[in-house]
């Protein structure tokens, strides 16, 4: 049986800057994850990636991360992506001061 | 110290403006991310979870002190105030924008410093032993011959392209602090019966995620036979290593499956080629550089300073009897300033940091600097009388940590607070451990003990051979950290033992404390190290400490 598809973000590293960003659901690239597009569903979310794949201009490697919805808008599932979301622990460097 | 002829200097700018441009088509679109990554790889450009990181090479580990101004200026102005020291005697600044790189690659050449070959399937940095020129058991300063095959392999036709990276480490001495064991190619300077100098070359070494200990391929290879046979060595490899699997493209795999005997008469084969090449030219060039690094002139000076210090001020003592090491020079003393301050970053440093390490290395350390393995800065050639006014310039820095080799001079890889590839992170671990240690006031009596921790199975920090080493690990989704016992980079070099299951983040710096804590038990005195207790009693006992609920368990079943 194939598995169950569970939610999905698109996410990439800007291209200029380097850092974390997720794609809304009007097309634009965020640093805040709260604000991206929550793919329920996997054809869409497929399709999605491939838009992404296309801004080769703004992102590098863009991907489908893992997310749930929260209150504020998606949450990553993953610690990896949580990491992502804020910045390193040892230094306040990073998206947990730029937002 | 080497400095760059003219040639070196318009190949280093000429790949500055090269990558120059190539940033720039990749950024007006003229290159896609395909075609610009392996470019931007060849320059030590990697992306990585927060941003752009780009390593620069310290070949050999040594620098003067305008080159360490210019690191300083590079984490400043287009970073964000440090750089990271690595096991590979790079630096790593994490925070650079794209744009920004050709300008960092430029100051960098204007000091005889380039980010080439510090990425990709090539032979890398290439390093040695630390205290190089400076030791007083060494038999020849590695570095000339370190620095000769850092001018062979840069940009070397014929090995762009191996199956996977390479790496060569260099030591002058028996007491091996470059870990040559665990490289691809490891050389050891010896002298044979006729007291001629030449080299012990080790193959096949590597940590990652099959870690082995290099073997000896040739017990003594002369001066005229070293490029040839290194040479011969990596052509082998490159047309026996395999590049099928990512995973078994290393030498260390080469070796492993054709055997020793197999590998070494396939070099040999080779060796029959390349040494008809060399014409001679590679040991005249080896003797224009080792004149490069004539020792300095050594002062003769009175050493009241230093003794009277030593006597009055207990700090400058417990600093002077953990950081120092003998020197060859009469009066002198090498001096290894810790980047470990307990609950920092193992070997980060500020841009401030770094100008105060170049200031004192100009006025007390004839302007040369180390960047050891072990993620700390070396002062290679201070005289004795000068280390109390080094001393206490240090501290006002938060440079004077008296810690060298003791618990909380802990190598940690940048692990998943940056690190792409990681499965957990390994600063935060390190920091805890170095701050639980301070707390317990206690690592001065527990002496020598090399805590490693990697962020993954590539082991970049090299927890296969520590004493004790972590490696984080993701577990179904959680930080996991599992340890090894026993593994040594020395001469005497082991890959540790794992120990059991592993812990999470919260039981990882509370199982280690057990572990030290349980070796103080078990020692047979306090002169005996962890990991000389460890070989001697096996691991049985460190286990019980490590595991106590099972071996609560174990005594339950027993007394039944
Ligand atoms: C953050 C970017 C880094 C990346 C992407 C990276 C990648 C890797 C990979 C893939 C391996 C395993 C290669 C193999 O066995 O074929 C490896 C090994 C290694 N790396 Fe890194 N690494 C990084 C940072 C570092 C740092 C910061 C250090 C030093 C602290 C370092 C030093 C080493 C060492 C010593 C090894 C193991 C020795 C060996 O090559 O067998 N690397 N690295
Ligand atoms: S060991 Fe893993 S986590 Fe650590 S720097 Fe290397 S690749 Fe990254």
């Amino acid at each position: 049986m194939p598995r169950k598809f569970t939610p999905k973000v698109v996410t990439a590293n800007r291209l200029l800057e380097g850092d974390a960003v997720w794609l809304t659901a009007e097309g634009r690239w965020t640093p805040d994850m709260r604000e991206a597009e929550l793919l329920d569903e996997e054809a869409h979310a497929e399709l999605r990636l491939l838009t992404a794949q296309s801004d080769a201009a703004t992102v590098v490697g863009p991907y489908l991360a893992d997310a749930v919805a929260g209150a504020q808008g998606p949450e990553p599932t993953h610690f990896r992506e949580t990491f992502r979301t804020r910045g390193p622990s040892n230094y306040a460097h990073g998206k947990q001061v730029e937002l | 110290m080497y400095h760059y002829n003219d040639f070196d200097r318009a190949f280093v700018q000429e790949r500055v403006n090269q990558f120059r441009g190539q940033v720039e088509r990749r950024i007006d679109g003229s290159l896609t991310e395909d075609e610009f990554r392996p470019l931007r790889l060849m320059n030590g450009l990697y992306l990585q979870l927060h941003a752009y990181m780009l390593r620069v090479a310290i070949p050999y580990g040594t620098l003067n002190s305008d080159q360490m101004r210019t690191l300083a200026l590079l984490a400043e102005k287009w970073d964000r105030g440090y750089g990271h020291f690595t096991t590979r005697q790079n630096i790593q600044y994490n925070w650079p924008a794209l744009r920004d790189v050709p300008e960092m690659l430029q100051a960098l050449a204007d000091v005889g410093l380039h980010a080439i070959q510090t990425s990709g399937n090539t032979i890398r940095n290439v390093t040695a032993d630390h205290f190089a020129g400076a030791a007083a058991d060494e038999i020849a300063d590695p570095r000339p011959v370190a620095e000769l095959l850092r001018q062979w392999s840069t940009d070397h036709p014929e090995f762009q392209f191996l199956p996977r990276k390479f790496k060569i480490a260099v030591t002058g001495a028996a007491h091996d602090r470059a870990v040559i064991q665990a490289h691809d190619i490891g050389i050891q300077i010896v002298k044979n019966a006729h007291g001629e100098i030449g080299y012990k070359l080790l193959v096949g070494g590597g940590l990652g995620r099959t870690p082995m200990i290099g073997k000896v391929i040739e017990e003594f290879v002369s001066q005229d036979d070293l490029l040839p046979y290194c040479e011969a060595i990596v052509a082998a490899y490159n047309l026996l290593g395999r590049r099928d699997n990512k995973y078994k493209a290393r030498i260390k795999i080469t070796v492993f499956e054709n055997g020793l005997e197999a590998f070494r008469d396939a070099v040999n084969e080779q060796f029959a080629r390349t040494k008809p090449a060399f014409s001679g030219v590679d040991v005249k060039l080896f003797e224009e550089i080792r004149a490069q690094f004539a020792p300095p002139a050594w002062r003769n000076a009175p050493l009241k300073a230093y003794d009277d210090a030593y006597a009055a001020d207990a700090l400058f003592r417990s600093w002077a009897d953990t950081n120092l090491t003998a020197h060859r020079a009469e009066g002198y003393a090498i001096v290894s300033v810790s980047l470990k301050k307990h609950g920092e970053t193992p070997g980060d440093a500020t841009a401030e940091q770094m100008r105060v390490l170049a200031d004192l290395a100009d006025l007390y350390g004839h302007n040369e600097l180390r960047i050891s393995h072990e993620q700390n800065v070396i002062l290679p050639h201070v005289h004795k009388s000068d280390l109390p006014k080094l001393h206490a310039k240090l501290r006002e820095h938060g440079l004077a940590t008296a810690n060298i080799g003791l618990v909380s001079d802990i190598i940690a890889c940048p692990g998943m607070d940056y690190c792409a590839l990681a499965t957990a992170r390994s600063i935060p671990v390190a920091q805890q451990i170095a701050l639980r240690f301070e707390e317990l006031k206690l690592e001065h009596d527990v002496g020598p003990l090399k805590i490693k921790i990697s962020g993954c199975i590539n082991a970049c920090g090299h927890h296969h051979v520590g004493h004790i080493g972590i490696l984080g690990l993701d577990r179904a989704g959680v930080e996991n950290y599992q340890v090894t016992l026993g593994g040594s980079g020395d001469e005497t070099a082991s890959i540790g033992e794992r120990a059991g299951p592993g812990f999470s983040a919260e039981e990882i710096v509370p199982a280690v404390e057990r572990l030290v804590l349980g070796y103080l038990d078990l020692r047979s005195s306090p002169d005996e190290t962890f990991l000389a207790a460890y070989r001697r009693l096996g691991p049985a006992p460190f286990k019980s400490v490590l595991y106590p609920e099972q071996e609560a368990k174990r005594e339950r079943a027993d007394a039944a």
